[in-house]
C-alpha cells in the first residue's frame, strides 16, 4: 500500500505521517510536494497537519488552491481515500471535499495535549478496527478546530452516520466541558458522503508507537489496510 | 485600463460565534463602554485592480471574495465603491 503525503509550505505533520507509515505499519510512502501535478501511484492520500502558507486569509485557504490539490481532488472523486488530519481537514474542508468549516477554538486558545474520543461510525474505510462507542486517546494541537456547518449539512452529517469521532470525557460522555474547541455537536471527525474522505482535527499518526505513548490511532491506519486490496 | 483601489470588508456570517468579538466585548466592558451590545471581528483588505470602469473593477474584485477571499460557510463579504488611483510615472 502506497500513501502519498503532501507537503505544502509550512505543512508539519507531513514527516509525522511519513513515519507513522514507514515506521509503525511498514508500508510504503512518499512525499508529494504542492506543486507536483500526480500522485506518483498512491493509492492513499494524506493532506498533513501544519500551517500551510502560513495560515494566510484563512486556515487552507491558500493551500486548496495548490497544483497538487487538483490531483487529490479527482483522487477522491474516483473514490481513493484521502485522510486530511488537522491541517489537512481544513484544506480539504476549503477544497469542498468536505463540507462546513473550521473556526478559530471558542477558547481562543491554541490547545496541544492528548483528548479522548468516542468513534461514532464504526463502518467506514478508516474505522473498521475500531468499534463503536470506543474511545481513543489522540493528542491535538490547533488553534483553529472548531467544527461549524450550517443546520441542514449538521443534520445530514448526523442522520447518515458521517460523524467519524466525537470528543468526549473519559468515560464516552459527550460534554461541552469534554469539546475541547467548541466544535457543533463535539464533532471531531467527519465523512464526505461517499465516505473515502476522512477529516479530523486530532492526529491518528502521532498516536501510533507505543514507545511515545498511546497507540490509538494505529487503528485508523490499519483499517485503511485491512479495506484496500492491492 | 484603469488602476482602482477596491476596499473588501469580510465579516463572520450572522450566527456564527465569534469569540474574538466575544472578547473585545469583555475588554471594551472593562474599559468603561457601557453602552457596547456587540463586537464582530473580520477582516478589511483593499484590492488594486486594473478594470476598463469602476463597475468593472468591483465585478472583479466580488470573484475573487467568491472563489477565494471570503468562506461562503462562515462569512459575509462587502465589496465598497473602488476609487481610481493615480499611477506612478503615468
Amino acid at each position: 500500500m502506497k500513501f502519498g503525503i503532501v507537503t505544502f509550505p509550512g505543512s508539519n505533520g507531513d514527516y509525522d505521517a511519513f513515519q507513522a507509515v514507514t515506521d509503525s505499519l511498514s508500508e510504503e510512502a512518499v512525499y508529494l510536494w504542492h506543486k507536483d501535478h500526480d500522485l506518483q501511484g498512491s493509492d492513499i492520500v494524506v493532506l498533513p497537519g501544519g500551517f500551510s502558507y502560513g495560515d494566510y486569509l484563512r486556515p487552507g485557504a491558500i493551500a486548496r488552491f495548490s497544483p497538487i490539490m487538483n490531483e487529490v481532488v479527482a483522487h477522491a472523486k474516483r473514490g481513493g481515500p484521502v485522510l486530511a488530519i488537522c491541517n489537512g481537514f481544513q484544506v480539504a474542508c476549503e477544497a469542498g471535499l468536505l463540507p462546513g468549516a473550521l473556526l478559530r477554538n471558542a477558547s481562543l486558545k491554541f490547545i496541544s495535549r492528548p483528548v479522548t474520543l468516542r468513534v461514532e461510525n464504526a463502518d467506514t474505510m478508516f474505522t473498521r478496527e475500531y468499534y463503536e462507542g470506543q474511545r481513543l486517546t489522540v493528542p491535538v494541537a490547533h488553534g483553529d478546530g472548531r467544527y461549524v456547518a450550517d443546520a441542514d449539512v449538521l443534520s445530514r452529517l448526523e442522520g447518515e452516520g458521517k460523524v467519524a469521532f466525537r470528543y468526549c470525557s473519559a468515560d464516552g460522555a459527550i460534554e461541552d466541558e469534554h469539546n475541547v474547541n467548541g466544535s457543533a455537536n463535539s464533532i471531531a471527525g467527519i465523512l464526505n458522503d461517499a465516505g473515502n474522505v476522512l477529516g479530523l482535527m486530532p492526529h491518528p499518526e502521532r498516536a501510533t508507537d507505543p514507545l511515545l505513548g498511546p497507540a490509538d490511532g494505529l487503528g485508523v491506519f490499519h483499517s485503511l489496510l485491512a479495506g484496500v486490496t492491492v | 485600463m484603469e488602476l482602482y483601489r477596491v476596499p473588501v470588508q469580510i465579516v463572520p456570517r450572522p450566527g456564527i460565534l465569534d469569540p474574538q468579538g466575544a472578547a473585545v466585548v469583555g475588554a471594551l466592558k472593562t474599559l468603561g463602554f457601557n453602552t457596547i451590545e456587540d463586537v464582530r471581528v473580520g477582516r478589511f483588505l483593499t484590492v488594486d485592480v486594473n478594470a476598463g470602469s469602476a463597475d468593472e473593477a468591483a465585478t472583479a474584485v466580488r470573484r475573487m471574495c467568491e472563489k477565494l477571499l471570503a468562506n461562503p460557510v462562515i462569512e459575509d463579504f462587502m465589496v465598497e465603491t473602488p476609487t481610481p488611483l493615480q499611477r506612478v510615472g503615468a
